[in-house]
């Protein structure tokens, strides 16, 4: 089930760079699939513990946290923007290193937990060692804003409903 | 559209410029690699624009995006061999948290 | 000809976000904080300017502009993963090269002292 899922996600990807339909390229296109396939499809999609309505559950709720993590995105860019642009010394640069614990148990959500931690204004993860994460905070205000764990709970609620 | 297009090529070249100070004055080789990376992304967009400029832009796209797939594998394998030249300058655990304090 | 106020405005704003990235990297203070600069400055730039291509490249819509567009896309979609990725990998790098973290001194002890 999973091979089907890596061959059609590859395929696709070969039809939208080939760009070419005739008979030739479309099977040249299935010969490498399926060679990719068959070579590396045990990398992809490790964890195989959920059932598939479960996952299609999680990617209906996923766009929602895609939308949101857009909108962080553009905030922590802005956030750059005002820090770089700040005169002087730059007095609102406070850096230092800070430690959270997380409850997320699968190592996709906490993978997750990590970019989304990368990109949000004024914090980059460093390091996931076990439980905890070794974040670089970059001033005092997304210091404590990373200390308190809603993102968390909103990436619990896609990935571990009902799974505790 | 054309000259915007241009315009905006320009640009983007030209904010490469203060990057290239950082890569030529930058304190350490981590500074440079880091600098290059940023460089790197920089060129993914400029290839688009000019393949925009000579309206030959399904072929600069390949190309734009080989170069993205290149850079990202480049910066991640600089910074694998870079984490294997220092194996004596280790930060220990107890280190990190002492810093913290 | 919307279409074409639409990517103007979008290539702007991404030139812009290029700007704060370029100017971080020049003025920040030590690695970790250029770190920041370098990864977050890209992401959203390169977001805006290459929508704001594709949606040029759909002004003249037929199939072939819609697999350039759908490649154009695709870009901005691996750089957007990508970008995370490798600021982890160069800053855990750096960290284990032994970089200082660069801290401001408290001003209060300055001020205090006379």
């Amino acid at each position: 089930m999973h091979r089907l899922c890596i061959f059609l996600l590859l395929f696709g990807i070969w039809i939208i760079f080939s760009g070419q339909f005739d008979a030739f390229h479309l099977a040249l296109g299935l010969i490498s699939t399926a060679l990719v396939t068959a070579i590396s499809s045990e990398f992809f999609f490790a964890d195989r513990s959920r059932e598939a309505g479960a996952r299609i559950q999680e990617i209906i709720r996923l766009p929602w946290y895609l939308a949101w993590m857009l909108y962080q995105i553009l905030l922590s860019n802005l956030h750059i923007l005002k820090l770089a642009l700040s005169p002087g010394d730059m007095p609102e640069v406070q850096p230092r290193l800070v430690r959270i614990k997380t409850g997320l148990k699968t190592d996709f959500a906490k993978w997750f937990l990590a970019n989304s931690i990368t990109l949000t204004p004024g914090t980059i993860t460093i390091d996931i060692e076990g439980d905890e994460l070794l974040i670089h905070s970059i001033s005092e205000v997304t210091t404590t804003g990373v200390e308190d764990d809603a993102m968390e709970r909103k990436i619990a609620s896609i990935f571990e409903r009902g799974n505790d | 559209m054309e000259n915007f297009f241009v315009f905006a090529g320009i640009a983007i070249f030209a904010l490469m410029l203060p990057i290239l100070y950082r890569i030529i004055i930058g304190p350490t080789a981590i500074d440079r690699i880091v600098a290059v990376n940023v460089i790197g992304t920089k060129t993914t967009v400029l290839l688009v624009i000019i393949g925009m400029i000579f309206e030959r832009v399904g072929m600069f796209v390949d190309f734009a995006l080989t170069y993205a797939l290149l850079n990202f594998i480049g910066s991640l394998a600089a910074a694998r061999y870079f984490d294997r030249v220092n194996p004596a300058k280790r930060f220990t655990q107890s280190e990190i948290k002492e810093q913290e304090l | 000809m919307i279409l074409n106020v639409i990517c103007i405005v979008l290539v702007v704003l991404g030139i812009v976000f290029f700007v704060g990235g370029a100017v971080g990297i020049v003025r920040f203070p030590d690695f970790y904080t250029r770190m920041h600069a370098a990864g977050k400055g890209d992401t959203m730039s390169v977001f805006m300017v290459l929508i704001g291509l594709a949606v040029y490249q759909l002004s003249d819509f037929n199939l072939a502009n819609l697999l350039i567009a759908g490649k154009i896309f695709f870009i901005t979609i691996f750089i957007m993963w990508a970008s995370p990725t490798s600021t982890h990998a160069l800053i855990k790098a750096g960290l284990e090269e032994g970089q200082e973290v660069w801290t401001r001194k408290e001003k209060t002890d300055t001020e205090d002292t006379p």
